[in-house]
Parts: structure tokens; C-alpha cells; sequence
């Protein structure tokens, strides 16, 4: 049994990275999903099977099938009710339960070994202790990440010197790591203050981080859990955990490169500083005024429009917006008039995040266009139409070396000949820092909630 | 049991693998490719299952029990998640070739 059991693992591995090279391709990348999904419930199923699951008596056979039975239970409900906006938030919740389930692990082996039992010694224990610290960072950091973008906690909190805190942290509990890694025999209570400390250290780490980097975090998240699965997979014997966790790690990895490369930060600086701490860049005043538009005056704009450029953000996913969007677009295509859209690479919370919201519209991919392809034509559009995106059309990051976002390469909605904003109020963005597009000459201002204000466009359009 | 050297050579092997992969994906699956790997590392419910099943204290038991439906919640969350998106791709596929 025990080599049919390995026979699965390795297939079920394959199948992992195969599935995971079709899910790089917009065409192959469903069935990559339901391979990958095929080769879990195999793993799962001759799992029951292993002399450490079917030896060890019915009590625990029983915990496992319910426990198993609770959390697919919850996490289909959640999964299957949530709306697709709050997808990034809920990635980052199924994330933080992965890494919470490799600290789970290594909690259990731990305590055995405190217990007296052998769990393997040496590299094994140092990769099984390496692993735990870094799931429970994972677990606590992707659940305040939930909480952030899920609006339970919307300020970022910054302790007085929180860096050498952070510090201060990370030393003592990779101390404690150091303790249990290392030494023959180990009590109890240092194996409980560990996984305290590193479950502290992810609340800590995250707290500072502003909402707007957050993807890039729950990616780095995800690579890190991935990582953790694999030093478990040692600590277990098992090569499937090895290997797929391995390949979610260094792929979470690239994928988070990607991600800050596309808004031009370093990854240190998105973990290590926070908008806001850059002090001075607040302080400087924005000349002009915000003029505000009527919709049915904005209506007639586009309508009688050659080419007209939707800059999709936040404030469309919010307001459920792409299907009345996606209304309004086929109204102006009947006129004649060229709709594109443009999408910056972190518009939304997530890079490809306001494609998926206008695939679920119906929206056509050949309208839709990376910022390196629609920037140049801004300058030949009538109107820009900004939906709830702010930080990625400022144009401070072009012009104010200052910005905490100078630098970013962002959508150069404001060289269009007119462009108008729907917003849903007057302050300023998720980052915290004022935009000067909306003071622009060429900018107006159209206040609502992003569903409404389509919905009076809409209206305004058929009235014509 | 995989000793020293071997699993070594894995876990580079692994990581190669999983860079190579992904180096050429296009924006738009960014954000289902993400949800797809965060389902792949829920093969931690398989880890999770051995550990509870040879825990033998209640503590341990206590422990592994949590373990198991967090990584069952890894697992099925990130799968439904991923299909759902995956999904709207396939519909605005078939709407776009209907076209």
C-alpha cells in the first residue's frame, strides 16, 4: 500500500505543475484548475490509507474526516457566496489557513517532541522549526491583510518606533527558534512562546503596510506558504508537500516581483515603510479647484465623442459597476464611438483583478489594453473616464519627486483632451495622498456612487 | 524518509520548476494564477492529515484538529475560488467567438 500511496504523490505532483503551466494561459487555464483539483482529492483520498493515518485508531480517523468535513464545509460556503470583488481579500484568508496549517503541523510534531518522541533530529527539526515560523507569519499576517481589505481595520497603525520593535521580535522568537531547532530536548512552554512570537510578528509586520500595497503582500504571503508546506513536506518525509509546496514558492515568489515591479517599488520598501511615514509630501498645496459635472452634461461629452478611454479602479469593484458599464459602452459603440479601456497593473487590489470583474460584464479582451499599449494614446482620446481609480491616474508620480508614489508608472489619463471622474467623494484616495488630476483644468468631477453615476450616464446617453 | 542531499536537489529542481512556469504569464491571470498556487499549497491538508492521525495527546489532537480544517479550507476555498474566476474567463471567451 504504502508504495501505491508514493506512486499517487508523484502523480498528484506532476499534475500540480502541469496544472499550474496551464494556468498561465488564458485559454488552458480552466482545465489546469480541475487537473490540479483531481490530483488533490487523490492525494487527499490514499492518504487515509498511510500507516501514520489508518494505524493510529479510529478516534483519530473519525477527527480527521470531521475536521476535514468542517473546514471544506466553511470554506465552500464562504467561496461559493462571496462576490468577486472580494476575491483578493478572500485569497488571502485561504492563504493565511494554508500557512496556519503548516504551523499546525510542525505544533504537533513539537509538541511530541517535548513529549520525548524522535521526530527525525538535526536538519529535519531546524527545517520543521524554519517552517513553523514562517506559516504563522503567514497565518497572522494574511488574516490582518483580510481584515484590512475587508474594511474591519482601515487605518494603517504605526507604533512609535515599530521598526526596532518588528526587530526586537524577529530576534527573540528567532531565538526561540533557535531553541527548539537545535536542542535534544525541549519543554512545552518554549514551543507555546514561539508560536506566540511568530504569530505576533506577522500582526506586527502587516499592521504598518497601507492598503494599496496589499496585493503585493498577500502574494509574498502565498510564496511564503508555499515555502513552509515544503519545510514541512521534510519534516513529514512527504514529497508531494516537497515538491508543490516548493514550486508554489519560488512561482508566489516571481509572481510578487512581477506585481511590485509593476508599481515600481521595491519590495523593501513596500515592507519596511508605509505611505505616510514619508512625511513632507502632504504638505504641499494643489493649485486650482475640483469643478464638478452634471451627468447628463458628462453624457453628451462622451456620447458625441470620437474615442473614449475608461480608466476602471477600486470604486468600480466597490460599486458593482461593470454591468452597467458594460451597458453604457455598448450604448457608445452603437453611436460610433471607439470605447477602450485601459488597466493599470495594480488598478484594483489585485493585478488582473479589474480583468476579471469586466470578463464576469462580458466586456471583449480585445478592448482592453495594458498601460504600456494605451498610454500613448490618451493624448488622442476625447474623454478619459475615470472610474473610482485615483493613485494610479496621479499625476504627482510623474511630476513631484517628493511623492510617496513618484515613480509609478501610471495612466496618463489627465493628457486626454477632456477627462471626467466619477468618485464617490471629495477626500482622497486609499493612499492618502491628494490627487492632482482632479484640480486638473481638463477634469471634472462627477460625485457618486460609481453603479449610479453609470446607471444617470446611461440614462443621459439614450436620452440623446 | 528523504535524506540530506536528496531532498536538496528536490527543493532546487522544485524551484526552478515553479519559476519557469510562471515567467511568462499575462497580466489578466495574475490574480487567478495567485488564487490557483494558493490552492496548490493546500496539499498541506495532506501533512495535516498525518499529523492528527498519529497525534496522541489532546493537546497534539487539539492541534492537528485545527490543523486539518485549515488546510481543508485552504484547499477547497482556493479551488472554488480559482474555478469561479477561471470561469468568467470561459464565458467572455465563448461571448467573444459568438460575436
Amino acid at each position: 500500500m504504502s508504495g501505491f500511496i508514493e506512486i499517487v504523490y508523484f502523480v498528484a505532483a506532476v499534475v500540480f505543475i502541469l496544472g499550474l503551466k496551464k494556468m498561465s494561459s488564458p485559454v488552458t487555464a480552466r482545465d489546469g484548475i480541475v487537473w490540479a483539483g483531481v490530483a488533490m482529492v487523490a492525494a487527499t483520498l490514499v492518504t487515509f490509507f498511510s500507516p501514520s493515518v489508518y494505524g493510529h485508531g479510529f478516534f483519530n480517523l473519525l477527527l480527521i474526516v470531521v475536521a476535514i468535513a468542517v473546514g471544506s464545509y466553511i470554506a465552500y460556503k464562504s467561496a461559493k457566496s462571496v462576490e468577486m470583488t472580494d476575491m483578493p481579500q478572500m485569497i488571502a484568508i485561504y492563504n493565511g489557513m494554508g500557512g496556519g496549517a503548516a504551523a499546525a503541523i510542525a505544533a504537533v510534531e513539537l509538541v511530541r517532541f517535548a513529549g520525548g518522541h524522535d521526530i527525525g533530529g538535526g536538519t529535519v527539526q531546524l527545517l520543521a522549526v524554519l517552517g513553523a515560523l514562517i506559516g504563522a507569519v503567514s497565518f497572522s499576517g494574511s488574516a490582518i491583510a483580510f481584515a484590512k481589505l475587508q474594511g474591519l481595520m482601515n487605518k494603517t497603525l504605526r507604533l512609535p518606533s515599530h521598526q526596532a520593535l518588528n526587530i526586537a521580535l524577529f530576534v527573540i522568537t528567532v531565538l526561540f527558534g533557535a531553541i527548539l531547532a537545535f536542542s535534544g530536548e525541549v519543554g512545552g512552554f518554549t514551543v507555546f512562546l514561539f508560536f506566540l512570537c511568530a504569530l505576533a510578528l506577522g500582526v506586527m509586520v502587516t499592521l504598518p503596510i497601507g492598503g494599496a500595497d496589499m496585493p503585493v503582500v498577500i502574494s509574498l504571503f502565498n510564496a511564503l506558504t508555499g515555502l513552509a508546506v515544503a519545510f514541512e513536506g521534510y519534516l513529514l518525509g512527504n514529497a508531494a508537500m516537497i515538491i508543490a509546496g516548493t514550486v508554489v514558492g519560488s512561482s508566489g515568489t516571481l509572481l510578487t516581483q512581477l506585481m511590485a515591479k509593476a508599481m515600481n517599488r521595491p519590495l523593501s520598501n513596500i515592507l519596511f515603510s508605509s505611505f505616510g511615514s514619508a512625511g513632507g509630501a502632504g504638505e504641499e498645496t494643489v493649485e486650482g479647484t475640483m469643478k464638478e459635472i452634471e451627468a447628463s452634461d458628462a453624457a453628451v461629452m462622451m456620447a458625441y465623442a470620437d474615442k473614449v478611454i475608461i480608466v476602471p479602479g477600486y470604486g468600480m469593484a466597490v460599486a458593482q459597476a461593470q454591468h452597467k458599464l458594460a451597458e453604457l459602452v455598448q450604448l457608445l459603440e452603437d453611436r460610433g464611438v471607439t470605447v477602450k479601456f485601459a488597466i493599470h497593473p495594480v488598478a484594483g487590489r489585485m493585478p488582473g483583478h479589474m480583468n476579471v470583474l469586466l470578463a464576469e460584464a462580458g466586456i471583449d479582451y480585445d478592448k482592453i489594453y495594458d498601460l504600456e499599449e494605451i498610454n500613448p494614446e490618451f493624448p488622442t482620446a476625447d474623454v478619459a473616464l475615470v472610474i473610482g481609480a485615483n493613485d494610479v491616474v496621479n499625476p504627482v508620480a510623474r511630476t513631484n519627486p517628493d511623492s510617496p508614489i513618484y515613480g509609478m508608472p501610471i495612466l496618463d489619463a489627465d493628457k486626454a483632451k477632456n477627462c471626467i471622474v466619477i468618485k464617490r467623494g471629495k477626500g482622497s484616495g486609499f493612499s492618502g495622498i491628494e490627487n492632482h488630476l482632479f484640480y486638473a483644468e481638463n477634469t471634472r468631477m462627477l460625485y457618486g456612487d460609481a453603479q449610479k453615476a453609470i446607471s444617470e450616464l446611461i440614462a443621459g446617453v439614450k436620452q440623446l | 524518509m528523504i535524506e540530506g542531499f536528496t531532498a536538496l536537489y528536490i527543493f532546487m529542481l522544485a524551484a526552478f520548476t515553479g519559476y519557469e512556469v510562471i515567467s511568462r504569464v499575462p497580466v489578466i491571470l495574475h490574480t487567478p494564477l495567485m488564487s490557483g498556487s494558493n490552492f496548490i499549497h493546500g496539499i498541506v491538508l495532506v501533512g495535516a492529515m498525518v499529523a492528527l492521525g498519529h497525534a496522541e495527546t489532546g493537546l497534539e489532537m487539539l492541534i492537528g484538529f485545527i490543523g486539518v480544517i485549515l488546510a481543508a479550507g485552504n484547499a477547497v476555498g482556493g479551488y472554488v475560488a480559482t474555478e469561479r474566476m477561471l470561469e468568467m474567463f470561459n464565458k467572455s471567451n465563448r461571448g467573444g467567438a459568438a460575436k
